[in-house]
C-alpha cells in the first residue's frame, strides 16, 4: 500500500458536497477550556471516501458529530447542500440530518422492537414530503445489502455484521449527500469487517460520499483519503493510491 | 407518519412491556368504568325518584295530616283523646279561597283487617272520592272505579288493590263478591292494576305502597267507620279523632303551583293552632331532585376525576421509565432526522394509546353495568331471599341508566389524562441531547 501526502484535494473537478471552514469546538469543563477542535478546514467532494484517524481524544468524534449536524461548532462555518448549517436551530438541523445525511454507528444502533425492513424505513418517517415509494425502496436496499431473506427478523436475531448491513441500508434510504460512519467496524471481527468495508467500497464506487472514523490502519487504508487529527487540528491528509 | 402508523408504532412499543402496559391500562379502565357505573346508578336512582314524584302530579299540591308532637298533644288533648289533622272545613275553605284549584280530593285512611271467609289481610282502608283514581293514575283492571252515585248513596262498595284481590280471592273472581271489614260487608266492584310505590318524601310523606289498599267511598267511610280511631297502646286506650288524612289539590297550571301552595299554607296556618299538617309540593320536590342529581353528578365527576388522576400518574410513571429505557432509540431517531416535535408526538401517541385503550375497555365494561346489576340482583334474591325481601323497593327495582354524556366524558377525560400526563415524559425525551442519547447504554 503506497500513500502520498499532499495538500491539494485531488479531484477538484468534482462538486463539493460538504465543507467546513475554520471550525472550532470548545468544551468548558469546570472553568477549564478543552479545544476539542481547534480550527479545522476541509472540503468533501462528491464520491470521496475519507477516513478520519487520530489518537483517542484528538477530536474525531467531535468532528464527525459536527459533520452530522448533531452538534454546532463554537465558531466557523459548515456548508452543506449549499447552506451554512453551523447556525441553524435544532429543528432545522433535524431536517438537514434527515435530508442530507446518513449515519452508521459502531454499535449499529438499530431499534430493537422493529424488524429489518422497518429499521431501514425509520428515516423515511421524517422525510418532508414523504417518499411515496418508501416500502419498495426499503426492499431494494435490503436486497442490496444481502438481507432479502431476513426482512421480518428483529435485530437480536441477526449477527453483528448483518445488523451493520441493516444500518448501512438505513443510511442509504434517504439518498444522503454524505454517509457518516463512526467506527463502523469497531465491534466486528476481521472477516466481517472486511465484508462491511467491501460493501462501503461498493457504495463509494457507485458514487456515494463516505466519511468514516476509524482506529484501525488497515480499515483506513481502504479509504481514498485519510485525515489525521491531533489535538483538534488536522495533522495530515493522505491520499491512498488504490 | 400518518395516524395509523403512529397508532401502530405506539402499540408495538407498548407491547414490549405487556404487563407494565396492561397495568397502566387497567388504571384508566377502572377510572372510566367507575365513572360510567356510578353515573348510571345515580341516573337510575334519580330517574326512579323523578318518576315517583311525577306520579304524584306536577300540578298537584298534597296536604297531609301529621300527628303533632307529644307536647302539642298534651295541650290540645283531653281525657277523651286527641283530635288533630285536616278538617272537612279545610277542604271547603281550599275550594272556596284558592281559585286556581281545579280539583281537590279529600281522603281518609286507616288500617283495617279485610276478610273473605278464611282469607284475611291487613289492609289500608282508604276512603276517597272518584277522582282519587284519576289523580293517582291508578288504573282499574277489572270492574269499575268508585262513582259519584256510590258517594251519594253511601253504598257499601269497595275497589281492591291487585294484591289484596289476589290474597282474598285466590281462585274466584272477586267482582260482585263481598268482603268483610269490621262488622260491615262491602261488595267488590273493581280491582285496580298493579302499581309501583310512589316517592317517599322526607318525613312528611312516606312512600305510598298501593298494594294493600282497599278503596271505599269517603262518605261511606264516614258513615260506617267515623272519625274516631281507638287504638290500644301500651295497655291504655288511645282515642284519636281525624277528619281527613289528606287533601290533594290540583291547580290549573304548573306556574300557579307555587303561589297556590303559599295561599294554602297561609290558609291552613290561620285555622290550625298546631302544625298537624304538612304541605307537599311535588313540583318543588322535582326541582329539588333535579338539583340533587346535578350535585350528585358533580360529585361523581370529582371522584372519577380523582381516579383518573391516579390512573394518569400511573401512566406518567410508566412513560418516564419507557423514555429512560429508550434513550438510545430517541438518539437514533433524532440522528435520523426526527425533530423534537416528532419525538414528543411519538411518545404522546404512546400515552394516548395507553389511556385510549384503557378508555375504550372502560367504556366496554361500563356497558356491562346493566347486566351486572341484574346478575347481582338475581344472585342475592336466590341466595338470600330474606335479605332481598327486606331491601327497600327503590333498591330492588333499581335499573342503572347509562348516560351517553358519561361515556363521552369518561373516554374524553381518559384520553385527556393521557395527553396531560404524557407531555412531561415526552418533552423529557425530546429534550435529550442526541449525542448523549446515542451514547446511552
Ligand atoms: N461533551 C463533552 N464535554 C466535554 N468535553 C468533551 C465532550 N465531548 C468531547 N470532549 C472532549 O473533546 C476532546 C475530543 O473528544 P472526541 O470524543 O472527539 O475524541 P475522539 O477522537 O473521538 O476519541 P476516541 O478515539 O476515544 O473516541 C476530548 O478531550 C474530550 O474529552
Ligand atoms: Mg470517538
Amino acid at each position: 500500500m503506497s500513500s502520498v501526502a499532499t495538500e491539494a484535494p485531488p479531484a477538484s473537478g468534482r462538486a463539493v458536497v460538504a465543507s467546513v471552514r475554520n471550525v472550532t469546538k470548545l468544551y468548558r469543563l469546570g472553568g477549564e477550556d478543552v479545544h476539542a477542535l481547534a480550527g479545522v478546514s476541509i472540503d468533501f467532494h462528491q464520491g470521496d471516501f475519507v477516513a478520519i484517524m487520530g489518537s483517542s481524544g484528538s477530536g474525531k468524534s467531535t468532528l464527525l458529530n459536527l459533520l452530522g449536524c448533531l452538534d454546532r461548532p463554537t465558531t466557523g462555518q459548515y456548508l452543506l447542500g449549499g447552506n451554512d448549517v453551523a447556525t441553524l436551530d435544532d429543528e432545522s438541523l433535524s431536517r438537514v440530518r434527515g435530508r442530507y445525511l446518513g449515519f452508521v454507528f459502531q454499535s449499529y444502533n438499530l431499534i430493537q422492537q422493529l424488524s429489518v425492513v422497518e429499521n431501514i424505513a425509520v428515516p423515511l418517517a421524517y422525510q418532508r414530503p414523504p417518499n411515496p415509494d418508501g416500502h419498495a425502496l426499503c426492499l431494494r436496499l435490503a436486497k442490496l445489502v444481502g438481507l432479502s431473506g431476513r426482512l421480518g427478523h428483529r435485530p437480536n436475531q441477526l449477527s453483528g455484521g448483518q445488523q451493520q448491513r441493516v444500518a448501512i441500508a438505513r443510511a442509504l434510504v434517504n439518498n444522503p449527500h454524505v454517509i457518516l460512519a463512526d467506527e463502523p467496524t469497531g465491534n466486528l471481527d476481521t472477516a466481517t469487517s472486511i465484508e462491511i468495508m467491501d460493501l462501503l467500497d461498493a457504495l463509494n464506487n457507485a458514487g456515494r460520499t463516505i466519511v468514516m472514523v476509524t482506529h484501525e490502519p488497515d480499515i483506513a487504508a481502504r479509504a481514498k483519503t485519510v485525515i489525521s487529527l491531533r489535538d483538534g487540528k488536522i495533522e495530515s491528509i493522505t491520499h491512498n493510491d488504490r | 407518519m400518518n395516524f395509523i402508523q403512529q397508532l401502530r408504532l405506539g402499540f408495538r412499543s407498548l407491547l414490549l412491556h405487556k404487563l407494565r402496559s396492561a397495568l397502566a391500562v387497567l388504571g384508566i379502565l377502572i377510572g372510566v368504568t367507575a365513572v360510567i357505573w356510578l353515573v348510571a346508578l345515580g341516573e337510575g336512582v334519580s330517574y326512579q325518584a323523578q318518576q315517583q314524584i311525577k306520579n304524584l302530579g306536577a300540578t298537584s299540591i298534597i296536604v297531609r295530616t301529621i300527628k303533632p308532637t307529644e307536647e302539642a298533644n298534651r295541650e290540645s288533648g283531653s281525657r277523651s283523646g286527641i283530635s288533630y289533622g285536616l278538617l272537612r272545613d279545610d277542604y271547603d275553605r281550599l275550594l272556596v279561597n284558592v281559585p286556581t284549584i281545579t280539583k281537590a280530593m279529600p281522603m281518609r285512611e286507616i288500617s283495617r283487617e279485610v276478610r273473605n271467609g278464611e282469607f284475611a289481610i291487613d289492609s289500608s282502608l282508604v276512603g276517597c272520592t272518584p277522582e282519587y283514581f284519576d289523580i293517582n293514575r291508578l288504573a282499574i283492571e277489572r270492574g269499575r272505579a268508585l262513582s259519584a252515585a256510590d258517594m251519594e248513596y253511601l253504598d257499601n262498595v269497595a275497589v281492591l288493590a291487585y294484591e289484596v284481590a289476589e290474597k282474598l280471592f285466590p281462585i274466584e273472581d272477586p267482582l260482585g263478591r263481598a268482603v268483610q271489614i269490621g262488622e260491615e260487608f262491602y261488595v267488590v266492584i273493581g280491582v285496580a292494576e298493579q302499581r309501583t310505590a310512589s316517592a317517599a318524601i322526607g318525613g312528611s310523606l312516606a312512600a305510598r305502597q298501593y298494594d294493600k289498599d282497599v278503596y271505599i267511598p269517603l262518605s261511606t267511610f264516614r258513615a260506617r267507620i267515623g272519625d274516631q280511631v281507638i287504638t290500644v297502646r301500651g295497655g291504655t286506650f288511645q282515642n284519636e279523632t281525624i277528619e281527613l288524612n289528606q287533601i290533594t289539590a290540583v291547580v290549573d297550571d304548573m306556574n300557579s303551583v307555587d303561589s297556590s301552595a303559599d295561599i294554602i299554607r297561609d290558609l291552613l296556618a290561620r285555622y290550625h293552632k298546631s302544625l298537624d299538617y304538612a304541605v307537599v309540593v311535588p313540583k318543588e320536590l322535582l326541582e329539588q331532585a333535579e338539583t340533587m342529581r346535578t350535585m350528585f353528578n358533580v360529585l361523581l365527576l370529582l371522584i372519577a376525576g380523582i381516579s383518573l388522576l391516579v390512573g394518569g400518574i400511573g401512566i406518567m410513571n410508566i412513560m418516564l421509565a419507557t423514555v429512560t429505557e429508550r434513550t438510545r432509540e430517541i438518539g437514533i431517531r433524532r440522528a435520523l432526522g426526527a425533530t423534537k416535535g416528532e419525538i414528543v408526538q411519538q411518545f404522546l401517541w404512546e400515552t394516548v394509546v395507553l389511556s385510549g385503550t384503557g378508555g375504550l375497555l372502560g367504556v366496554a365494561v361500563g356497558f356491562l353495568c346493566g347486566p351486572t346489576v341484574t346478575i347481582v340482583r338475581e344472585t342475592i334474591s336466590e341466595l338470600f331471599p330474606e335479605v332481598w325481601s327486606n331491601l327497600p323497593p327503590n333498591i330492588r327495582d333499581l335499573e342503572p341508566l347509562i348516560a351517553p354524556w358519561s361515556i363521552v366524558a369518561a373516554f374524553g377525560i381518559s384520553v385527556g389524562v393521557g395527553i396531560v400526563f404524557g407531555i412531561y415524559p415526552a418533552r423529557r425525551a425530546a429534550n435529550m441531547d442526541p449525542i448523549e442519547a446515542l451514547r446511552h447504554e
